[in-house]
C-alpha cells in the first residue's frame, strides 16, 4: 500500500443554524466552494491531479441534492474535469470522504483526492430528508431511528452520568473552545466566508458562549423528555431492561449546536507532494468504520477505536490526542471513562458543544483541529472519531511526518 | 337477491335497501358480498338507472360489522395468511366494483355503521348519516386484533388524510354525527325520514361523478410517504407511541400503520392488495383469535350466564345483607345500591358501619365531582344502605355476603349471629362468603344448610372490578349457585364460576406470579429487569410491584396460615419465602407502609426501593429477558393449567377471563389457558420443562398436561 497523507484543510467558521445566523444567506453550494476554491488557491491545486473529490451531506435534499460536490467544484473554478460525489452516513460522513480518498491512494488508484463536507442546517433542516428509519413502519417495528438524545440520556443512564457531570463537561467545552478561539488556534485552517460583493459575512466560529457555568445550564430543560415520553424509552428499555427508567439529563447545553459550515482536505501520495512542492503535514495511518447495536445509536467510537487501534498495532497510550465528536457530552465522557483517557488529551479545542456541528463537514473539521494542535503542541498521533447514528462509527488515526 | 331488495323510483334512482335475512341487525356476510356483486351488475346492466342509494331495511342499523362467529375460527382451523387474506377478497372487490360502478352511489346511513358497515359506506361516492346519538361510524377492527380488510385502511386515509384517518384506526374510535361530519367520513347529517331523499337527491345532482382517487393526479391530503409533513409524527413518533403502550404484543396497530404507509403511496388497486396481505397476518395469528375468543365471545357469554344452571328460575337479590363494613364490605355494599337492590350493612358495632356508609359517601362525592355520577343517583344510592350493629335487621334478606375478617373463628361467629338475626328465611336464601383464602366447603359447615352456602370472592377496588369469582364448595346446590350468578349479573360484573381447593382459582395463580417474582429477586435477578420483564410482556401491573399493593404482611399470615392448616408443600410458597421473611423483618410491607420494594414518595411517581441492591445482590450475569418474562408468564398458566387438571376451573373460558379481568395477566394472551395454545401446547411443554431444568420444579408440567400436548387445542 502507499502512504497517504494529509498536505493541508481549510474550513469556513461556523453559523448560527438559524435565520439570523451570519451563514443563512450563503447557500450550501457556495459554502461549499468557499472551501474547495481556498483549499485549491492555497495549495497551487492542478485539478488535473485530482481523482475524486467527496463531500460528506447528511441532509442531501433540495438545495444540498442532486450531487452538490459536481456543481460546487464547477463554482469553485476546477474547470470542467474534476468529478465529485457527496456521501451521506450521518455524522461521520465527512470522515468518511477522507477514508475513501485514502483507499484510493493507498491502493494505487489515486494520486491525490479531497474529502470534506458541508451542511447549511439553517437552510436545509435537519431531518426533512425522510428516510426509512424515520417513518417506515416495517423498520420501526424493529430498528426504529431512536431520536439520539434518547441514546445519549440512556448511555447516561447506563454509565451512572449525572446531569451535574455532563453539564460540567459542556461548560470545560465551553472554556476550551473560547480559549483556543481568541489564543488564534484556529486560524490557519478558517476561511472567512464573503457575500457577492466580496465582503466578509462570518470570520470566525459564533456559536460559542464564553463565560458558560455550571449555574447557566442547570436552568436549561432536558431537551429530550418528549421524545422519550412518546415511547422511545420504551423501545430502548425492551433492550437494556435493566434500566427503571431513563432519566433525561441532555439539554440544549449538552448538545452539540445547530450550525452551519464546510470543510475540505487534501489528500494525496508522496509523489504528488514531491511533484507538486507541497509538504506533507501528516500521514493517515489507519481507518476503521463499524456498526455496533443500533437503538444505543451512539455507541460505536468505542468498538471502532479497538478496531482502528488493532489495525494500527498501537494502543490506546500511543495515541497523544483523541477527537471524539461531542454530539452529546455523554460521548466523550463514556469513551473517556472506558478506555482510560484523561480528559486534557481529549477534545483538548473545546468540541460540538460549543463550536457546533455541521452534520456533513464535523467529520473532517475536528481532522483538521486536531491536526493543527498536534503541530501546535509538537505531539504525533491523534485518533479522530464520531459516531454515526443507528450504532455506526468511523474513526481515523494519523501521524505528524 | 336475498339480502337486498332493490326499487327502481320514477327518476330512475336505485334504492337498494339491505335487510340480511335470518338476522334482527345487519351483519356483513358472505351472501350479502354476494348480494353486492349482483347489485353492481344489475345496475350496470340497465341503462334506465341514473343512480343508486343504498339504506338499511333494519331500523336498529346500518350494518354493525362483520359476523365474529366467521373470524374467530380461521386461526384453529389452520388457515395460512394467505387463505385468511382471501377470506375479505370478495368482499374487498364486491366494494372495489360498486365503487367503480360508472354512476352515482349514495348512501344513507340510518344507524350505526361500523367496520365492513362503514367500509361499504366509504366504497360509496356520497355519506349520509342520520342524527340521532346512537348512529356511529368508524372501524373497531383493532379491538378485536384485525385491521379493516374491505378497504378501510385506504379509502379514509384517501378521504380525509393520514393525519385525520390513522388515529381513527388505531384506536377503533365510534365517531357520532357532528364529530364523523367535522372529519369528513360523512357528508351530510339528516332527520330520520330525510336521509334516503339527501342521498337521493345528491345521485340525481352528480350524474357524472368520478371515484377521486382514480383520478389522475389524485393527491392524498396532507400527502403521503417518508416526505409528507405530517409523516414524522404519524409514522415515526406514532410507532413509537404504538410500540411503548403495546410492548410489542399486539401486531394490529403496527399492520394499520404499515398498510396505510405503503398502500397509501401506490394506486387504489394495489393498495387494496397490500391491505388483505396484512388483514390474512392477523387473521392467520393468534392474537386476533384470542381477542375475539375471550374478549368477545367468551366474555359476551359470561355476561349473558350462558353456564348458569337453567333449571332453576331467575331470583334477583332484593334485600342483600352485607357482614363487615371494612374495604371489601363497603365496595360490596355500594355497587349492589347502586343496581338497585336494598343493602343492610352491618358491622360489630353501629359506628363502624357508619363509618362505612361515610367511606362510600365519599367515594361518591369523589365520583360526582369527576361527573361520573349526579348527585341525586348518589343521594338514591346512600338511601338503600341501612346501617346497623343488630343482626335482627337482616330479617327479609334474600341474599347474606360476609365480609369479615379472615379468621375462621370470627366467620363461625358471624354465620351463627346471622342465622339467629334472619330467624325465618326468605324461601330461596343464600348465604356467601366473600372469602379470598379459606376453604368455602369448611366454612359452609359453619352454615345450617351447606348446600345454600356459597363463595363470592369479589376483587378490589369493588366498584371498578369488572368480574367476581364464584366458589362452589362441595355442598353447594345449583340453586345457590344460580342465584349467586344472578346476583354479579344485577351488579353488571362478570360471573366466573370455580370448584373449592386452597386459594380457589385466582389467588392460586396470582400467588404463583407474585412468588415468581420474589423467587426471582431471591436468585439475584435485578428488581428492574424483572418489573420490566413484567410490563413488557404485557401484565397489568409487574409482579413487585402488585406485591406491595397486596402487602407482605399479609403473605406472610396467608403462608402461616397454610402451614397451620397442614397444607402441602406446593401450597407453602417455598421459593418466595425468602423474600417474604426478609421484607417483614425489614419492615418494608408495602404501599401501606410507604415502602415495600418500591419508595413511594409524596407528589413523585414511585421508585424501586434502592435499598434492594443491597439485601438481593445482584447476579453478575442476568438471565435472558426472555427467561424472566417467560417464568411470570408461563408459572401462571401452568398453575392454571393444574387448576383445570384438578377440576379447580370448570369452564376453560372462566379460567381465561379470570385472568384477564382479575388479575391483569396479558389480554394479548386471551388468558393463561389460551396462552398455552397459543405457544402450542407441545411447545408449551417443553420451555416448562426447559424452565424446571434452570429454575425449580415448580415449572415441571404433569404427566396429565404432557398426554394432552400433542393436539393443538386442549382447552377448548
Amino acid at each position: 500500500m502507499n502512504d497517504v497523507f494529509i498536505y493541508d484543510h481549510v474550513r469556513t467558521p461556523r453559523g448560527k443554524g438559524r435565520p439570523d445566523g451570519a451563514l443563512h444567506s450563503i447557500t450550501p453550494v457556495q459554502l461549499a466552494a468557499t472551501v474547495l476554491s481556498a483549499l485549491k488557491e492555497r495549495n497551487n491545486i492542478n485539478p488535473d491531479d485530482i481523482e475524486d473529490v467527496g463531500l460528506g451531506v447528511v441532509m442531501p435534499i433540495g438545495e444540498q441534492g442532486a450531487d452538490l460536490t459536481r456543481s460546487a467544484l464547477l463554482a469553485a473554478g476546477y474547470g470542467e474535469g474534476v468529478s465529485g460525489y457527496q456521501i451521506n452516513r450521518f455524522c461521520t460522513s465527512a470522515l468518511d470522504t477522507v477514508k475513501l480518498g485514502y483507499g484510493l491512494i493507498a491502493s494505487g488508484q489515486a494520486d491525490a483526492c479531497i474529502g470534506g463536507g458541508v451542511e447549511s442546517m439553517s437552510r436545509v433542516r435537519i431531518g426533512c430528508d425522510g428516510g426509512a428509519a424515520y417513518t417506515d413502519p416495517t423498520i420501526g417495528e424493529q430498528f426504529p431511528y431512536i431520536p439520539n438524545g434518547v441514546c445519549a440520556d440512556t448511555m447516561a443512564a447506563l454509565d451512572g452520568f449525572s446531569r451535574e457531570e455532563v453539564d460540567a463537561y459542556a461548560v470545560e467545552s465551553q472554556r476550551r473552545a473560547d480559549a483556543a478561539q481568541s489564543k488564534g488556534y484556529f486560524g490557519r485552517s478558517i476561511v472567512p466566508v464573503r457575500d457577492p460583493f466580496g465582503d466578509v459575512v462570518l470570520a470566525k466560529d459564533e456559536a460559542l458562549r464564553p463565560g458558560t457555568t455550571a449555574e447557566d445550564l442547570a436552568n436549561l430543560k432536558p431537551a429530550f423528555t418528549f421524545f422519550g415520553d412518546a415511547g422511545y424509552n420504551a423501545i430502548v428499555q425492551q433492550r437494556y431492561p435493566e434500566l427503571e427508567s431513563i432519566e433525561h439529563i441532555h439539554s440544549s447545553g449538552s448538545s452539540s449546536g445547530i450550525v452551519d459550515g464546510a470543510c475540505a482536505v487534501l489528500l494525496g501520495s508522496g509523489n504528488y507532494g514531491e511533484r507538486n512542492n507541497l509538504k506533507p503535514r501528516a500521514r493517515i495511518v489507519a481507518t476503521a468504520t463499524c456498526a455496533s447495536e443500533p437503538l444505543l445509536s451512539l455507541g460505536g467510537p468505542i468498538p471502532v477505536t479497538d478496531k482502528v487501534l488493532a489495525r494500527a498495532g498501537l494502543s490506546i497510550d500511543d495515541i497523544d490526542l483523541f477527537e471524539v465528536n461531542e454530539a452529546f457530552a455523554v460521548v466523550p465522557m463514556r469513551y473517556m471513562k472506558h478506555f482510560g483517557v484523561p480528559h486534557d488529551r481529549m477534545n483538548v479545542c473545546g468540541g460540538a458543544i460549543a463550536l457546533g456541528h455541521p452534520l456533513g463537514a464535523t467529520g473532517a473539521i475536528i481532522l483538521g483541529t486536531v491536526l493543527d494542535e498536534l503541530e501546535r503542541r509538537e505531539l504525533s498521533r491523534a485518533l479522530v472519531t464520531l459516531c454515526a447514528a443507528e450504532g455506526q462509527a468511523t474513526a481515523v488515526i494519523i501521524e505528524r511526518v | 337477491m336475498q339480502n337486498i331488495q332493490l326499487h327502481i323510483d320514477s327518476d330512475g334512482v336505485a334504492i337498494a335497501s339491505i335487510d340480511v335475512a335470518g338476522r334482527t341487525m345487519n351483519v356483513f356476510t358472505p351472501e350479502l358480498t354476494a348480494d353486492l356483486a349482483h347489485l353492481v351488475a344489475k345496475v350496470k346492466a340497465d341503462d334506465n338507472i341514473r343512480g343508486v342509494v343504498i339504506c338499511s331495511n333494519k331500523d336498529n342499523a346500518f350494518i354493525a360489522g362483520a359476523d365474529l362467529m366467521d373470524f374467530v375460527q380461521s386461526y384453529d382451523k389452520g388457515l395460512s395468511n394467505r387463505e385468511c387474506a382471501e377470506l375479505v377478497e370478495p368482499a374487498s372487490e364486491a366494494l372495489r366494483a360498486l365503487e367503480q360502478l360508472g354512476k352515482p352511489v349514495a348512501v344513507a346511513i340510518n344507524g350505526l355503521a361500523l367496520g365492513g358497515g362503514f367500509e361499504l359506506c366509504l366504497a360509496c361516492h356520497y355519506r349520509v348519516l342520520v342524527k340521532h346519538p346512537k348512529a356511529v361510524v368508524g372501524l373497531p377492527e383493532v379491538t378485536i386484533g384485525l385491521l379493516p380488510g374491505g378497504g378501510g385502511t385506504q379509502r379514509l386515509p384517501r378521504l380525509i388524510g393520514i393525519p385525520k384517518a390513522l388515529p381513527l384506526l388505531l384506536s377503533g374510535k365510534h365517531v357520532s354525527g357532528d364529530e364523523a361530519l367535522a372529519l369528513g367520513m360523512v357528508d351530510a347529517l339528516a332527520d330520520a325520514d330525510q336521509v334516503v331523499e339527501v342521498a337521493r337527491q345528491w345521485v340525481l345532482n352528480n350524474p357524472e361523478w368520478h371515484v377521486p382517487w382514480d383520478q389522475r393526479g389524485f393527491k392524498v391530503p396532507g400527502g403521503v410517504g417518508a416526505m409528507a409533513g405530517h409523516s414524522m409524527d404519524s409514522f415515526g413518533i406514532g410507532i413509537a407511541k404504538l410500540r411503548g403502550q403495546t410492548q410489542d404484543n399486539y401486531p394490529a396497530p403496527i399492520a394499520i400503520m404499515k398498510a396505510v404507509y405503503e398502500g397509501t403511496m401506490v394506486p387504489l388497486d394495489r393498495a387494496l392488495k397490500i391491505e388483505r396481505g396484512y388483514f390474512g397476518q392477523l387473521l392467520g395469528g393468534p392474537v386476533a383469535r384470542n381477542l375475539m375468543r375471550t374478549m368477545f365471545v367468551n366474555r359476551g357469554a359470561a355476561r349473558k350466564l350462558e353456564n348458569r344452571p337453567a333449571h332453576i328460575a331467575k331470583h334477583p337479590v332484593q334485600k342483600l345483607g352485607v357482614l363487615g363494613a371494612g374495604m371489601m364490605g363497603a365496595g360490596i355494599a355500594q355497587v349492589s345500591a347502586q343496581a338497585s337492590i336494598d343493602v343492610v350493612m352491618l358491622d360489630t358495632t353501629s359506628e363502624q358501619a357508619a363509618a362505612g356508609k361515610e367511606n362510600i359517601s365519599k367515594s361518591l362525592s369523589h365520583a360526582v365531582q369527576k361527573g361520573r355520577i349526579d348527585q341525586a343517583s348518589v343521594d338514591a344510592l346512600l338511601a338503600r344502605i341501612h346501617t346497623t350493629a343488630d343482626f335482627a335487621d337482616l330479617a327479609g334478606c334474600d341474599f347474606v355476603v360476609e365480609a369479615v375478617f379472615e379468621d375462621r373463628g370470627v366467620k363461625a361467629e358471624a354465620y351463627k349471629n346471622t342465622l339467629e338475626g334472619l330467624g325465618k328465611q326468605v324461601e330461596g336464601f343464600v348465604m356467601a362468603s366473600n372469602t379470598s383464602t379459606l376453604p368455602v366447603s369448611s366454612l359452609a359447615e359453619g352454615w345450617a344448610t351447606p348446600e345454600e352456602f356459597i363463595g363470592v370472592h369479589f376483587f378490589s377496588p369493588v366498584d371498578r372490578m369488572p368480574i367476581v369469582e364464584i366458589i362452589r364448595g362441595a355442598k353447594t346446590s345449583d340453586h345457590a349457585l344460580a342465584r349467586a350468578m344472578d346476583f354479579v349479573a344485577q351488579l353488571r360484573k362478570i360471573p366466573i364460576v370455580v370448584n373449592d381447593s386452597p386459594g380457589f382459582y385466582t389467588s392460586r395463580i396470582f400467588c404463583a406470579y407474585i412468588d415468581e417474582g420474589m423467587a426471582m429477586l431471591h436468585e439475584g435477578v435485578m428488581p428492574a429487569v424483572i418489573e420490566n420483564a413484567g410490563k413488557q410482556a404485557g401484565f397489568a401491573t409487574p409482579p413487585l410491584a402488585v406485591t406491595d399493593e397486596v402487602s407482605l404482611d399479609l403473605q406472610q399470615r396467608v403462608i402461616n396460615q397454610s402451614a397451620a392448616d397442614g397444607l402441602d408443600d406446593k401450597f407453602l410458597r417455598l421459593h418466595a419465602v425468602p423474600v417474604v421473611e426478609k421484607m417483614n423483618a425489614l419492615g418494608r410491607l408495602g404501599r401501606k407502609t410507604g415502602g415495600g420494594f418500591y419508595q413511594f414518595e409524596p407528589g413523585q411517581p414511585k421508585r424501586l426501593w434502592p435499598g434492594l441492591a443491597e439485601h438481593f445482590v445482584a447476579t453478575p450475569q442476568q438471565p435472558p429477558l426472555a427467561d424472566v418474562k417467560n417464568r411470570l408468564l408461563y408459572i401462571q398458566a401452568l398453575e392454571s393449567a393444574r387448576c383445570v387438571e384438578e377440576g379447580v376451573v370448570i369452564a376453560s373460558a372462566d379460567g381465561d377471563l379470570g385472568s384477564i379481568l382479575a388479575l391483569g395477566y396479558p389480554t394479548w394472551t386471551g388468558g393463561t389457558l389460551s396462552f398455552i395454545e397459543t405457544v402450542g401446547p407441545a411447545a408449551f411443554v417443553a420451555e416448562c420443562d426447559r424452565l424446571a431444568d434452570l429454575y425449580g420444579e415448580r415449572f415441571r408440567p404433569s404427566a396429565w398436561l404432557r398426554e394432552r400436548a400433542t393436539e393443538r387445542s386442549v382447552f377448548y
